[in-house]
Formats: C-alpha cells, sequence, structure tokens
C-alpha cells in the first residue's frame, strides 16, 4: 500500500521509480550546486587574502584595519543574528514539514522571509551610511586617514562592496525561492511524503547564511579592540 | 506498481514549441545542442579561415570579401584586414570554438543524448534544468555573436583575455564577459544535471564498474566543469567590475597608457587574473579531450569486437587526471617571473598528469591487438584520433617543461600542438561519434562512400595545417604576428609554409561540405538499419531508433554485464550486450 503510494505520488516526476530515488537526487543536485557556489565566492576570498596579507602591496594590510575601522560593527552583528535565526526558521520549517504540521510550517517561512527582507534593510541601512561618509569606491572616493593608506582603503571598500553585494544578490534570490516555497505550503503542496523543495531551498539559505558569518569578521572585526 | 508503469507516462501530445523548441527530452536538447555548436564550429572555422587568408597574403585584398565589406568598413576596407580585425578573429575563434562549439558539442550533445540512455535512464534526472541549460548557451552564444556589431568590433584581448589589456580594451570585451557569464551558468547546471542523472539514476543492474567508458569520462568532465568554472565565473564577474564599476582587481596602479597615466582606484594584481583563468582554463583542456577519449573508446571497443583492455585502469586514470588537471594550472605561466620552486611545482605535477593520458592511449591501442576490425565509417575516425592525439600529446611535454617552454612560448608550436589535440583529437572524435550515433537518433546510417570521401581529404588537411605550425614555433615564429611574420627577419625561413597551413585550410574547408551533405542526405534517405546495426553491447542499442519520447525504452532495460563483453568465449554471437539476460 504504501508502495503504491510512493509511486503514484502527484509530486513523483515520470522519470523517477519512486519518491526516494527523486528525493536523494534533488538534494544531492542541490549539494553539488552548493559546491559551485563555494568555488564561486572562493576568488573573491582569495582576492581579499592576497589583498589583505599585504603580499601585493605591504601598505594595504594597515589600511585594511585603518578601513574596518569605518565599519559599523553594531549593524553587522545585528545582520549576522537575524541571519542565524533565518538559519533556525528554515530547519523548523523543514521539520514542521515532515511532521505534516501545516500553520507552523507556513510561520516558520514567514519568519524566514522577514528576517530575510530585514537583513537587507540593514544592509541597505549600512551602505548608505557608507555612500554618506564617500566611502564608496571611484571618483568620489574620500579618504581621512593617512594618504599612503588611501589606495589599500579603496581595495577594502572595493572588496567590501563586491563581496556583501554579491552575498546580498545570493540573499534576494534566496527571498525569490522562499516566496515560491511558501506559496505552494500554502496550496498543501508539502508533507511528510514531500518536502524535498523546502530542504534543498533551505540547504541554499544556510549556506549563504555561512558566507555572511565567513565576511564579518572579514570585513568588520579585522582590529575591533582599538575601534574609534 | 512496478517502475515501468510510468515510463513514458510524461508521453503526453505537446504542441510544435514543447517539442521542438522548449522541450524537457534530453535527446531533442542533446540534439538541439548538437545543431548549434555545429553552427558555432562552422563559423570559428571561417573566422579562422578569414585570418589564414592574411597569413598567407599579408595585406592583400581577398578576392571573395572585395565587394562584402564596403571601402571605410572598419573590419576590412575593400577585403583588406585592418590589425585590430586580425586580434576580433584571433580572440572570437577561441572562444567559439572552445566555450561554443567543442564543449556543447561533447558534453552538451553527446553527453546528453547518450549518456542517460547508457545507463539506461527514462531522461536526465533534472530535464527543466536541461532545457535552461541550453538556453543560457544559447543566449551565451548570441551575446558573443552580437559583439561583432558594438563600435570597436568583438573582444580583441585574445580568448585568456589577459588583464589590464582585456581591462582597457573596447566594448567587444564586456559583451565577450557577458557572453560567458551565461556559458559558464549554462556548463554548471549541465555539469549538476550529469552528475546526479549518473549517481541516481542507473538502471538495475548497472553498477559503476559497469558503466560504459564513454559514461565515465562523462562523469569526470562534469566534476571538472563543475570545481573549475565557478571560479572563473567570479573572475569574469571581477573584470566586469573593472570594466564598468571603476574596481581595479586586476589592473595595477601606475599604469600608463599611451603615455598618459591610468586613473586607478586601489590598484591590484593583473596576475591574479591568470591564476584566476589558467585555474579554470586547464582542467577546461580535459574537458575538451576526455569526452572525445570516451567516443573513441567506445567505437575502437564496438569495431575491433574486443572488450577494452584494461577497462579498470582507464577508468582509474581519467580520475586521476581529473584529480591533477587542477594544479597544473600555473604551467601556462612559467614566464611571469614566478620562482623556480613554483615552477618546479607545476613542472612535476605536469609530468605527472601525462601518465594517466598515456595509460588511457595505450589500453586503446592494446585493445586494437587481435582484433578483428571493422573498418567502418565511425572506425576510421576513431583510429585517426589516435596518432593525433599522440602527436598533440607528446608535443606537449616540451611546454611543460620550464626550461623548454621559456623558447618556445608564444610561438606557433603552441598552436600547432594543442590544435592537434583538439582539432584532429577531438573534432575526429566528434565526427566519429556523429557517425557512430547516427542511426540511433534517426533509423538509418550515414552513407559510407560519402564518409570516406570526408575522411582521407580531411585527415591529410588538418595535418597539413598543423604539422607546419610545430615547425614554424621550432624555428621562433610568435603566434601573434598579424601578417604571419612577413616582417620578421627570423620567420623567413619558414614563410613559404604559411601558404601550405592556409591552402590545407581552405582544401580543409571544401571538404567539410562532404559531412554536410552527407549528414542532410541521411536523415531521410540513409539506409535503413535496425536498432543495433553495429552489434554493439551498451543500453542505448536496446532502445528503438529513434529512442521513444520522454521515456527512451519500452521496458527500462537491466544490466546483466559489463559494457564490452565482445567475442565472448563459449557465446554463439561475437557480442553479447549488457541488456541481455543470462543464456541459461
Amino acid at each position: 500500500m504504501s508502495e503504491h503510494a510512493d509511486t503514484a505520488h502527484p509530486a513523483l516526476r515520470h522519470h523517477f521509480d519512486d519518491l526516494n530515488q527523486q528525493h536523494a537526487a534533488g538534494t544531492l543536485g542541490m549539494w553539488f550546486f552548493l559546491v559551485t557556489e563555494i568555488l564561486f565566492f572562493g576568488p573573491l576570498f582569495f582576492t581579499y587574502a592576497l589583498f589583505r596579507s599585504g603580499s601585493l602591496d605591504p601598505s594595504f594590510q594597515n589600511a585594511f584595519i585603518a578601513a574596518s575601522h569605518h565599519q559599523n560593527i553594531t549593524l553587522g552583528l545585528t545582520n549576522t543574528i537575524v541571519l542565524i535565526a533565518s538559519s533556525l526558521t528554515v530547519a523548523l520549517g523543514v521539520y514542521f514539514a515532515q511532521t505534516n504540521k501545516k500553520k507552523p510550517l507556513v510561520l516558520m517561512l514567514v519568519l524566514t522571509l522577514l528576517c530575510g527582507v530585514a537583513f537587507l534593510v540593514i544592509k541597505g541601512i549600512e551602505y548608505n551610511q557608507h555612500f554618506a561618509h564617500h566611502l564608496f569606491p571611484g571618483q568620489g572616493f574620500h579618504w581621512d586617514g593617512a594618504p599612503e593608506l588611501a589606495r589599500g582603503g579603496q581595495m577594502f571598500y572595493i572588496l567590501y562592496f563586491c563581496m556583501t553585494g554579491l552575498h546580498a544578490f545570493h540573499m534576494v534570490i534566496g527571498i525569490g525561492i522562499f516566496i515560491y516555497i511558501l506559496m505552494r505550503a500554502m496550496r498543501n503542496d508539502f508533507s511528510s511524503d514531500y518536502y524535498v523543495p523546502i530542504e534543498v531551498s533551505g540547504l541554499y539559505w544556510h549556506f549563504v547564511d555561512i558566507v555572511w558569518i565567513f565576511l564579518f569578521p572579514m570585513l568588520y572585526l579585522i582590529d575591533p579592540a582599538s575601534k574609534h | 506498481m512496478s517502475a515501468d508503469d510510468h515510463v513514458g507516462s510524461g508521453n503526453a501530445k505537446h504542441g510544435f514549441w514543447r517539442t521542438y523548441v522548449f522541450s524537457t527530452d534530453h535527446k531533442t536538447i542533446g540534439l538541439q545542442y548538437g545543431l548549434t555548436a555545429m553552427c558555432f564550429l562552422l563559423f570559428g572555422f571561417g573566422l579562422m579561415l578569414l585570418m589564414r587568408w592574411q597569413l598567407a597574403y599579408p595585406e592583400e585584398a581577398n578576392p571573395l570579401l572585395k565587394n562584402l565589406f564596403g571601402e571605410n568598413h572598419p573590419f576590412m576596407p575593400g577585403g583588406v584586414m585592418m590589425p585590430d580585425f586580425y586580434n576580433q578573429l584571433g580572440a572570437m575563434h577561441g572562444t567559439i570554438m572552445v566555450f561554443l562549439g567543442i564543449v556543447p558539442i561533447a558534453v552538451g550533445a553527446f553527453g546528453n543524448y547518450v549518456v542517460p540512455l547508457q545507463i539506461g535512464a527514462p531522461d536526465m534526472a533534472f530535464p527543466k534544468l536541461n532545457m535552461a541549460s541550453y538556453w543560457c548557451y544559447f543566449v551565451g552564444g548570441v551575446i558573443m555573436l552580437a559583439s561583432f556589431f558594438v563600435p570597436g568590433g568583438a573582444a580583441n584581448s585574445g580568448w585568456t583575455s589577459y588583464a589590464p589589456l582585456s581591462v582597457i580594451a573596447t566594448d567587444g570585451q564586456t559583451f565577450w564577459l557577458i557572453g560567458m557569464i551565461a556559458l559558464i551558468t549554462s556548463s554548471l547546471l549541465g555539469a549538476v544535471n550529469f552528475i546526479v542523472t549518473i549517481i541516481q539514476l542507473r538502471a538495475e543492474g548497472m553498477t559503476f564498474m559497469r558503466l560504459p567508458f564513454f559514461v565515465w569520462a562523462q562523469l569526470v568532465t562534469a566534476f571538472l566543469l563543475l570545481l573549475a568554472f565557478p571560479p572563473l565565473e567570479a573572475a569574469g564577474i571581477l573584470q566586469l567590475m573593472d570594466r564598468v564599476a571603476g574596481t581595479s582587481f586586476f589592473l595595477p596602479s601606475g599604469l600608463v597608457i599611451s603615455g598618459q597615466p591610468l586613473q586607478v582606484a586601489g590598484g591590484g594584481s593583473a596576475l591574479l587574473w591568470q591564476h584566476l583563468f589558467w585555474f579554470l582554463a586547464h582542467p577546461e583542456v580535459y574537458v575538451l579531450i576526455l569526452p572525445a577519449l570516451g567516443i573513441v573508446a567506445e567505437i575502437i571497443a564496438n569495431n575491433t569486437r574486443r572488450p577494452l583492455w584494461g577497462y579498470r585502469s582507464m577508468v582509474y586514470s581519467t580520475i586521476f587526471l581529473g584529480f591533477m588537471s587542477f594544479i597544473v594550472w600555473a604551467h601556462h605561466m612559467f614566464l611571469t617571473g614566478m620562482s623556480t620552486g613554483i615552477s618546479s611545482f607545476f613542472q612535476t605535477t605536469t609530468m605527472i598528469i601525462s601518465i594517466p593520458s598515456v595509460v588511457i592511449l595505450t589500453a586503446l591501442v592494446i585493445s586494437l591487438w587481435g582484433g578483428s576490425i571493422r573498418f567502418t565509417a565511425p572506425m576510421l575516425y576513431a583510429l585517426a584520433f589516435l596518432p593525433m592525439f599522440a602527436i598533440g600529446g607528446l608535443t606537449g611535454l616540451p611546454l611543460g617543461l620550464s626550461a623548454s617552454d621559456i623558447a618556445l612560448h608564444d610561438t606557433y608550436y603552441v598552436i600547432g600542438h594543442f590544435h592537434y589535440i583538439v582539432a584532429p583529437g577531438t573534432i575526429f572524435a566528434v565526427f566519429a561519434g556523429i557517425h557512430y550515433w547516427f542511426p540511433k537518433i534517426t533509423g538509418r546510417k550515414m552513407n559510407d562512400t560519402l564518409a570516406k570521401l570526408h575522411f582521407w581529404p580531411s585527415l591529410l588537411f588538418m595535418n597539413g595545417i598543423f604539422m607546419p605550425m610545430l615547425v614554424q614555433g621550432l624555428a621562433g615564429v610568435s603566434r601573434r604576428l598579424y601578417d604571419g611574420g612577413a616582417a620578421y627577419a627570423h620567420a623567413q625561413d619558414v614563410l613559404y609554409l604559411n601558404k601550405v597551413m592556409s591552402h590545407s585550410a581552405f582544401g580543409l574547408g571544401v571538404v567539410q561540405v562532404i559531412f554536410i551533405i552527407n549528414l542532410v542526405w541521411s536523415i531521410k534517405s540513409g539506409e535503413k538499419v535496425s536498432r543495433n546495426p553495429w552489434d554493439a553491447t551498451t543500453l542505448e542499442w536496446a532502445a528503438p531508433s529513434p529512442p521513444l519520447p520522454h521515456g527512451n525504452f519500452e521496458t527500462l532495460p537491466v544490466a546483466y554485464r559489463g559494457p564490452t563483453e565482445y567475442s565472448v568465449p563459449g557465446s554463439s554471437s561475437d557480442f553479447t550486450p549488457q541488456f541481455q539476460a543470462e543464456e541459461s
């Protein structure tokens, strides 16, 4: 009987034998996609390491420290907490899907979306502060520290905007995915038999979260003790 | 309920658009890839013919194109090629052949069409992703073609797009980068799909050591794409930022262009681009050759009527080769002033990676020994592949040693070396594959006489093009001279070879017409054949020709044995297919 339910489930695609195989294929695919994502962020972290280490230009070491003093650690920390909270709600969402609890599932998905939007709003406030302090690289860049560190300071902000920008782009995609998941959850698409989409979207969300966990110390906590 | 009941249940009637254009069936997508890639191969070849005219007859008006371009056209005024246009052709020939031609046909077309059939799967694991990956490729191709029409023409900084030249180049480079991002996205989606399909959707009994070697080659290729392409995507985005957003990842500070110091925000490293590029592009070389080795292995086993010699060592060599290909990239950069310690490391790994390649090639050659060889059309191409790949591989050794590479770097020797691998190598394997699987796709064979008429002159002309390049390179002719060395004192002794190469190239162009005629004619009028015309053993021959749309097989096959059980002692026929149940 259960096997019958398995091979006739409406969510089963025609080219899979059963839901287990479909589940395994879906999660495996997402894991491999995350491998590509790690390698995608790899060169950015590599570039950061190259510049930060001073092996390209020794003045970059102190410049990065000086530049990081302009970062708002309070907002950065708030965002870190918001993202970790959102990872918890995603994990709970998967749990509630597995246990057929639709209302808590929908609640968790809504909370996740709210956390994601809150992160982007806070990121926007930070960007706005950087613009106001003329820290956006390019013609308008203004460096009020030691002039010999200006080049390195600018490189820090180039990396900062590129890395957090690409991270924020991943967040936007994640929010899009979770809006879709939420709509499907409200349509009763998920049950203990079939929750792969939530699980794989959750994997993606956790990954984007982890990227931030690395970005936060690299871009905010280089030298927190001597701030101001 | 068994799995068979819903096989083919996706076989609902779709309209024209869903059946032929936005299809999710791996076979249709494979054919879309194949046709698009063949058009790009022809186009990229055409760009090369323009270059070859210029190299043989520098600054003479091209008689065929005299009237096509006006007197004031920036590319070829009155049919005479401008140096800038030559640079565009060089960059775009490389880009189109590698990223829009060979990879899509070897992986996108053959991989898509054959892999699910050979593992006995009804489709790829993610059919919609598969469609998305084709359309990303298509969009990337359109962007690349469109770049010829922007002011300043297409990208002209070489297919490697070295910074800082590429960062300050004309707008074509921006198109190139955006096109590459689309193509990389396509390859990544495809790679995830292939890996999951091969791991998850193998038929009952199809263990990893029963996979046809072609599937192994595709699996390792998919891993290479998966791991090597994302860093280039990131590097491409960084270069795009450098060009459009004023960042300076790859622009060093203090750069002076035409006597004017360049205003650089920050100041990064030009060498960083080379590292990121070659970290992709060396594994990419194996992406170009592994599927070809897979095709050739299938055809050699089938036409010698013998099992592949050393199947396991071939598989392990392929995996080892895939792994090693990630730690050899800096042998492209021996001239960047790296320390001897680092160059020693990379030349050692480069020598090590030649071992698995030699193991695979030797296994294929030994497979011929004692076989009762059938000289069918696909077998001819496959046989020609072996010595051509060997020449390409052996001429690579001096380039892998930093001492000899210093002399040979950036000469025609390098061009000759890698073209021996991809042109008479991979492209012959592609021809072999097209002739071999054509009956599966259409139910008809391609014409044998026309195939031979195409094969022999192609083999001759290919060598006529690339062998003289090795000679010119050893004489020290730089690969980047737009007049082919006419104004270069040291090149005078080998200058006559330019005409030999160019006329061979034109000849090669002419004989491709025979192939195109054969391909088109055979679709409707080729000899009708059974579903297993080559008496082959792998699972794709258990399916009807063409295989059923959305489902492939009437009933899903079971793999009872290894992939190349030919001439089994005591068996009544000289082949025992994987799908044939045990004889009692």
